[in-house]
């Protein structure tokens, strides 16, 4: 449904979003999971066609977005990050002003508007200005207006940011609801949101994909295991050969020879297993030299650390 | 053009749901009604100064109407119109880059062109409804004297081209900031510049002076105030307008990449 290719976005000479390509399948919901300044929302930005990318090609059902712009909009229901709210029209009207620029008219408008209304529970408040509505009502008017022509996809940008729990929650289960009819791409930054929502997860740091799995996958390939660098003087097949023996050790990587003889390898390890020992006496007793020994954390282990784990108290 | 009325509808209505409309109006309408009492006050006393030298000499006193009152009252509500016409067009682009709403303008399918169309329509309309209130006491001169009725036509359409010049100018410095502030000093700094431009080409070589003189919106507008309707005048307007929405045309698109 949507299909990003080497996509790059400089913002003047600083780097947004590096070369990343990702696949997203009708009906999926796909989480984009990333610290803040990831590039999260650059990348729904261009695949919106609000932003111009600097290089690479979107498509989005087929039509590349910036070729056919006016059709990849009309597909498209988007909630940026800021409900984009007019603060001086009621509810009512500014939905009703939405769904006509999204090209409905006469009673395809009004029911779609009960609809949106009724679906993101704003009926009550419908006669209120937005601009005197609390966050949470504001966050759901704009639900509500990316809604409201019924797009196939869904690209929803921390729909959850700054809500109390009890309104998270209920977000949540509205996005649920709307699985299965729609596509939908949503991005945060706190790391229980995708397991409770997402079927499939895009890490993404500094600009590129650092991961992309299961929620499932990924918390296990985190979990408890770690990565080891040693430098151990002698020759590099053999140390390699009796590493991969070491019990808990899951993958042996050969990094690059030092200095002729000093091989520099990763360790990674099963979790929750010390291999630390054992690696020493191998040393030892094949006669080799140890120059180094230490941790590396996994890169995607850092960048879960900056995820936020716990969800603000409001 | 469905889209285009869309836009134009929501703009226009929150010109009238924020005190916007009713300030500009008010305004425009005590400032133009004070200068024309004013006018008003001076012909009277011309008048009757000239009534008392006819009588004197035994001749038909002629004083003209329009080219004394009409002529000047049109000018005085140009100049005013320049005060305003930025207080129209501030808002009309930088709030909604402000607020975000641009994200939704840009993310729905309807053309850049058709929004900013849209856009300078209802800043069109309210202009020309500050401009229709503000000649009630012009036609009120009908009632008790014998101006000429083409000349006060004129120089109606030549204020509407005129505001339609300026108001293009106001979206398109609208369009370049987020700042509303901004956009109206900005705006306002250049009508002025517009407007003066032609007192430096005097100091200015042939040819320099000529193009100065032609971007001078003050020389056309005076052409319509005196009941000539020149089409090089029009076409200047027109020409001014649609260039003026076609950049900013380009500075949104732009704003796609450069930020
Ligand atoms: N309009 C802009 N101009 C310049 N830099 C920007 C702009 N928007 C975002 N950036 C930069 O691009 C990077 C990615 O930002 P963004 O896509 O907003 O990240 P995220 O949504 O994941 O927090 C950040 O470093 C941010 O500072
Ligand atoms: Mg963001």
């Amino acid at each position: 449904m949507i299909s990003v290719e080497n996509l790059t976005k400089y913002y003047g000479v600083k780097k947004a979003v590096n070369n990343i390509s990702f696949n997203v399948k009708k009906g999926e919901i796909l989480g984009f999971l990333g610290p803040n300044a990831a590039g999260k929302t650059t990348t729904m930005r261009v695949i919106t066609c609000y932003l111009s990318a600097s290089s690479g090609t979107v498509r989005v059902a087929g039509y590349n977005v910036f070729e056919n712009p006016l059709e990849v909009k009309r597909l498209i229901g988007y909630m940026p990050e800021n409900p984009p709210l007019y603060t001086d029209m009621t509810v009512l009207s500014y939905l009703e002003f939405v769904g006509s620029i999204k090209g409905l008219s006469g009673r395809k408008l009004d029911e779609s508007t009960k609809r949106v209304m009724n679906l993101t529970a704003i009926e009550h408040v419908k006669h209120r200005v937005t601009g005197k509505l609390s966050r949470g009502y504001r966050q759901r008017v704009g639900l509500a207006q990316a809604l409201i022509h019924d797009p196939e996809i869904l690209i929803l940008d921390e729909p959850t940011a700054g809500l109390d729990p009890k309104q998270i929650i209920e977000t949540r289960e509205l996005i649920k609801s709307l699985a299965g009819q729609h596509t939908i791409v949503i991005s945060t930054h706190i790391l229980p949101e995708v397991s409770m929502t997402c079927q499939r997860v895009l890490i993404i740091n500094e600009g590129e994909i650092a991961a992309e799995d299961s929620i499932e996958n990924l918390t296990k390939r985190i979990r408890g295991s770690e990565i080891i660098l040693v430098e151990i003087e002698g020759p590099k097949n053999e140390i390699g050969e009796k590493l991969k023996r070491i019990d808990g050790v899951s993958e042996v990587k050969f990094q690059c020879t030092k200095d002729n003889s000093l091989q520099v390898f990763h360790i990674e390890t099963k979790p929750d297993f010390n291999v630390r020992k054992e690696l020493v006496k191998i040393v030892v007793s094949s006669e080799w030299g140890l120059n180094e020994m230490r941790t590396v954390s996994m890169s995607l282990e850092d960048i879960f650390l900056k995820l936020t784990t716990k969800e603000e108290e409001v | 053009m469905k889209n285009i009325f869309y836009i134009f509808k929501r703009e226009l209505g929150s010109y009238f749901t924020s005190p916007v409309a009713y300030v500009i109006l008010t305004v425009f309408l005590v400032l133009s009604g004070w200068f024309f009492y004013n006018i008003l006050a001076g012909f009277i006393q011309y008048t009757l100064q000239m009534d008392q030298q006819a009588a004197y000499y035994g001749v038909q006193s002629g004083v003209n109407v329009n080219m004394m009152m009409i002529r000047q009252q049109f000018h005085n509500m140009a100049i005013i119109a320049v005060f305003m016409i930025p207080m129209i067009t501030m808002r009309l682009i930088a709030e909604e880059k402000k607020t975000g709403t641009l994200e939704l303008l840009m993310t729905s399918p309807i053309t850049p062109i058709q929004w900013i169309l849209g856009k300078y329509f209802a800043g069109f309309i309210l202009y020309t409804a500050m401009i229709t209130l503000a000649f009630v006491p012009i036609f009120l001169l009908f009632l008790f004297g014998n101006p000429e009725f083409w000349p006060v036509i004129s120089g109606y359409i030549g204020l509407l081209f005129l505001g339609g010049a300026f108001l293009s100018c106001g979206l398109l410095i609208s369009s370049f900031t987020e700042n509303q502030i901004i956009a109206a000093a900005v705006s306002f700094f250049i009508f002025l510049l517009l407007w003066v431009i032609d007192w430096i080409s005097s100091s200015l070589s042939y040819t320099w002076s000529s193009v100065i003189k032609y971007l001078a919106i003050v020389s056309h507008f005076d052409d319509f105030s005196k009941g000539i309707i020149d089409s090089k005048s029009v076409i200047f307007f027109l020409s001014f307008i649609i260039f003026g929405i076609f950049l900013t045309y380009r500075s949104i698109d732009s704003v796609r990449w450069r930020m």
